[in-house]
């Protein structure tokens, strides 16, 4: 499996999920966001950071990065597409995904672990959480208070496009393990085709024994078992 | 000629920076303040003589980049 990590300036997960496809054998290419063509790639990742500095709107300036019409082709053809994080925003920006990451509700920068429910494991991204559906993974954002209209909320939720929602440790998906204000605690979303994922939190940060957990893990697996 | 853009977020978007920013000015004893939303004023020159013209690409501008039409909205006056 070959992977492209796009790098723009301030992109700072970078490295971080380098490092994960790597670990899991994928084999992976950074590419710079001022390059036209895309490699041939099964999937790309927007990695996490602060793009451009967060001008004008977070993710809101790399969607209109040279790179990203290739990324929208790939995404197009059915080309798998992870964004994390500032990788999220951005897919929402270049309208890969549907709805809106408002800031935080309490107005707070949050980094913390949050417990998290795969809502849906029948896609590429999630299939190895089956056996372990409630995870625990880090969130780093200021701006991922997720907001849909009532009429977008009915449509993710009728055809299973909820990958991950904020809960607690048991598995209760209720208003105070909602730690930024996102509709339905909705934390990862997917495209309808289900090849384009784009969450808040963080996999590739919990991939290791040695990072305090694997959690992350099996999002690479499910990644590597999908091919 | 010159024309500015105004990009607000939407009367029923939540605008956090305008509700800390009223609650401030409470605080400091302007008790007549009723509310205050935050936005972005964007000054742009451009190269086009005609006036409705210039306004219309300004428009496309703001529709494509500036804002995000799903939780802001944007006024444009011409100078």
């Amino acid at each position: 499996m070959k992977s492209s990590v796009i790098v723009f300036p301030g992109s700072n997960c970078d490295r971080d999920i380098a490092v994960a496809l790597e670990k899991f054998k994928i084999k992976n290419e950074m590419i710079w966001h001022d390059d036209v063509n895309l490699p041939k790639s099964d999937l790309v990742v927007l990695p996490g950071g602060f793009s451009y500095g967060d001008y004008l709107r977070s993710g809101c300036i790399a969607s209109k990065s040279k790179i990203i019409n290739d990324v929208i082709q790939h995404g197009k053809k059915g080309g798998l597409i992870l964004g994390i994080c500032n990788g999220f925003q951005i897919l929402i920006e270049t309208g890969l995904l549907p709805g809106v990451l408002l800031r935080n509700k309490k107005l707070r920068f949050l980094s913390k672990n949050v417990f998290l429910k795969v809502t849906d494991t029948n896609n590429k991204f999630c299939s190895k959480y089956k056996k372990k559906n409630i995870i625990e993974l880090p969130i780093a954002h200021n701006e991922g208070n997720y907001f849909a209209n009532n009429e977008l909320l009915k449509n993710l939720d009728d055809n299973n496009l909820i990958a991950f929602k904020y809960c607690d440790k048991k598995g209760n998906i209720k208003d105070n393990s909602n730690p930024n204000g996102s509709s339905n605690n909705i934390a990862g979303i997917m495209n309808i085709k289900k090849n384009i994922l784009g969450m808040m939190p963080h996999p590739e940060r919990l991939i290791d024994p040695i990072l305090s957990g694997e959690d992350g893990s099996m999002l690479f697996e499910s990644l590597l078992n999908s091919k | 000629m010159k024309i500015s853009a105004i990009v607000t977020l939407k009367k029923d978007v939540l605008d956090p920076q305008g509700k800390v920013v009223n609650q401030t000015l409470k605080n400091m004893g302007y008790n007549n303040i009723i509310s205050v939303r935050q936005g972005k004023h964007f000054e742009i020159e451009i190269n086009e003589a005609d006036k409705e013209k210039a306004k219309k690409i300004i428009e496309e501008i703001c529709k494509k980049l500036l804002s995000n039409v799903v939780i802001e909205d944007f006024t444009i006056n011409h100078k």
